[in-house]
């Protein structure tokens, strides 16, 4: 009995200095730009930097956009596939599960032969065209996430009930759909909306093959130039995977309490 | 009657189905139809005749070098991380630890296993690198110069443990549901019947959790072998794993031969998904036990 316990609190304590180290290296290190006492001159030479705030910037209207195109894709299929073709469910469920298997170097590969310039479809034509196949990218890895926790908070109300109760009232398509069904998903929409703004705010692969100013890409430039802003920038960045993964677990404790049962 | 009917049904049908024909389009056009492509791209030469060549020109030994450095990383950084992950889960769910060390552990690792990408590699350059705070508090300390002992981050090694830092996470996020599943009343009964501590685990136990310990593993191999990100920042071109060389072959043709790089990502494709349809296999086989 005693044994297990201290075998189990060395668990425990080599856990915590893998996860802890690294972080507290990387803060202490973001902390020497000035030699011989620490600063927070590399954060303030991050913030003071204008590709910083252009890349930051359009990372995060990315995200905005691909969390509202994902979703909107993505809560009437999965409305529909529950209500009205419960036998495609494996299928979707499978598809939405692809993003995992193939690699994202590979799904943009093959973009990149199949929209270019000289194709029937040019995405990568023009810089508004690429903008829009990125987001159609960070849609597509997004895919398996969003999908399920739309699908957690669907499983939780009974959506055939709630249709049937709105058409009797009288309400149309739109009005089921926005005023029935997105509301009692919301707990759901949102942890999706987070974890997708999360890995947004940080990819790489996607942005940096098709040449689009992302903040990934610049993350990666820093690095390869300068010597203590990619700490800086590693501790900002894991604030918002912090922050991101927190609402998400704030936002579940709400939707545990609110979703209508009828 | 019955024809208005049957009309009637039809019409539903069509309109049922046309329901999921936007996420139907969305899939194909940008999942399915552009990975396809490149599979069939696989297997033609730049003429446009059909042919195993590419097949072949895999086994040249710079590409297959690439495959088994990407492999080795992914099964060190795999096995790691299950072995770490499954001790950390085995802690927090069996171990006696207090509560609130379980609750900190799963909120911990939700983050940890997102944070992948270019920052991890910042982190652990930070950390391990050669003006790093491990490093430097190793040499002052206690005189000890790790890169004297022909440690280098920037190695098969060091891109291992950088790996782990999310693999872990991962590990412990699937098993402490399956590591849950035991029922109290398995461990009474085999007590009762006067079963040792060795005995219960490795005939109870291990026979139950094999599924979801493989299972995960396979998981943290794949996601392991199709990162680049971390890889990319932290070696930048010097270690040459497939996902680099497929990334050099798409921005400037290294291998001379587009579809080549058709051939090296299906390699992709192929290792990728055998080890998630194993997983899917396996998990199917775990949750038998977790009803």
């Amino acid at each position: 009995m005693k044994a297990h316990k201290i075998f189990a609190w060395i668990a425990i304590a080599i856990g915590a200095i893998y996860f802890l180290v690294p972080l507290i290296g990387t803060f202490e290190f973001s902390l020497r730009m000035r030699r011989g006492v620490y600063s927070f001159d590399a954060y303030q030479s991050v913030f003071t930097d204008a590709q910083f705030r252009a890349t930051f910037g359009f990372s995060m209207l990315m995200a905005l956009v691909t969390i509202v195109v994902g979703m909107f894709l993505i809560v009437p299929t999965a409305y529909w596939v529950r209500l009205r073709l419960p036998q495609m469910r494996p299928v979707v469920e499978f598809i939405t599960l692809l993003p995992l298997v193939i690699p994202a170097i590979v799904i943009v590969f093959g973009y990149l032969r199949l929209y270019n310039s000289s194709s029937w479809i040019p995405f990568t034509g023009s810089t508004q065209g690429t903008n829009i196949l990125l987001t159609f990218s960070y849609v597509t890895l997004a895919l398996p996430y969003m999908y399920r926790s739309v699908d957690t908070a669907m499983r939780t109300i009974d959506v055939r009930t709630l249709t049937e109760a709105a058409e009797i009232l009288g309400a149309k398509w739109p009005t089921i759909m926005f005023r029935c069904i997105f509301p009692n998903v919301m707990s759901g929409v949102l942890s999706g909306a987070f974890i997708t703004f999360a890995i947004v705010m940080g990819e790489f692969t996607m942005a940096a093959l098709l040449n689009r100013p992302a903040f990934g890409p610049y993350l990666q430039l820093v690095g390869a130039n300068k010597a203590y802003e990619p700490s800086a920038l590693a501790v900002i960045a894991f604030a918002i995977t912090w922050l991101s993964m927190g609402l998400i677990q704030l936002v579940s404790r709400f939707g545990k309490l609110s979703p209508a049962r009828p | 009657m019955t024809t208005a009917s049957t009309s009637f049904i039809d019409r539903r049908t069509v309109i049922d189905w046309l329901g999921i024909v936007p996420f139907m389009v969305f899939a194909l056009a940008f999942l399915i139809v552009p990975t396809l492509y490149l599979i069939v791209g696989a297997f033609f030469n730049p003429a446009g005749e059909f042919t195993f060549q590419n097949m072949v020109d895999l086994f040249s030994p710079s590409i297959l070098s690439a495959y088994w450095i990407s492999i080795r990383v992914s099964v060190a950084s795999a096995l790691g991380g299950a072995l770490i992950g499954f001790f950390l889960a085995w802690a927090v769910v069996l171990g006696g630890v207090p509560s609130w060390i379980r609750s900190s552990l799963l909120t911990f690792s939700g983050v940890a296993s997102n944070f992948a990408g270019v920052p991890l590699a910042f982190a652990f350059l930070a950390t391990l690198g050669r003006t790093g705070l491990v490093t430097i508090f190793m040499r002052d300390w206690f005189g000890f110069n790790l890169y004297s002992t022909g440690f280098n981050l920037l190695s098969f090694f060091g891109l291992t443990i950088t790996y782990m830092f999310f693999q872990i996470p991962l590990m412990v996020l699937i098993l402490t549901p399956a590591l849950d599943g035991l029922k109290k009343e398995w461990r009474e009964a085999s007590e009762i019947l006067g079963a040792s501590t060795w005995q219960y685990w490795r005939m109870v136990v291990l026979p139950i959790l094999w599924p979801s310990l493989m299972g995960a593993t396979l998981l943290l191999f794949a996601n392991a072998f199709g990162a680049i990100a971390t890889a990319f920042a932290l070696t930048g071109a010097s270690l040459n794993i497939v996902p680099i060389l497929l990334y050099a072959q798409i921005r400037g043709d290294v291998l001379h031969n587009p579809n080549l790089g058709y051939a090296l990502a299906l390699g992709m494709i192929v290792i990728t998904g055998i080890s998630n349809i194993l997983y899917i296999w396996l998990r199917s086989r775990a949750e038998r036990w977790q009803k």
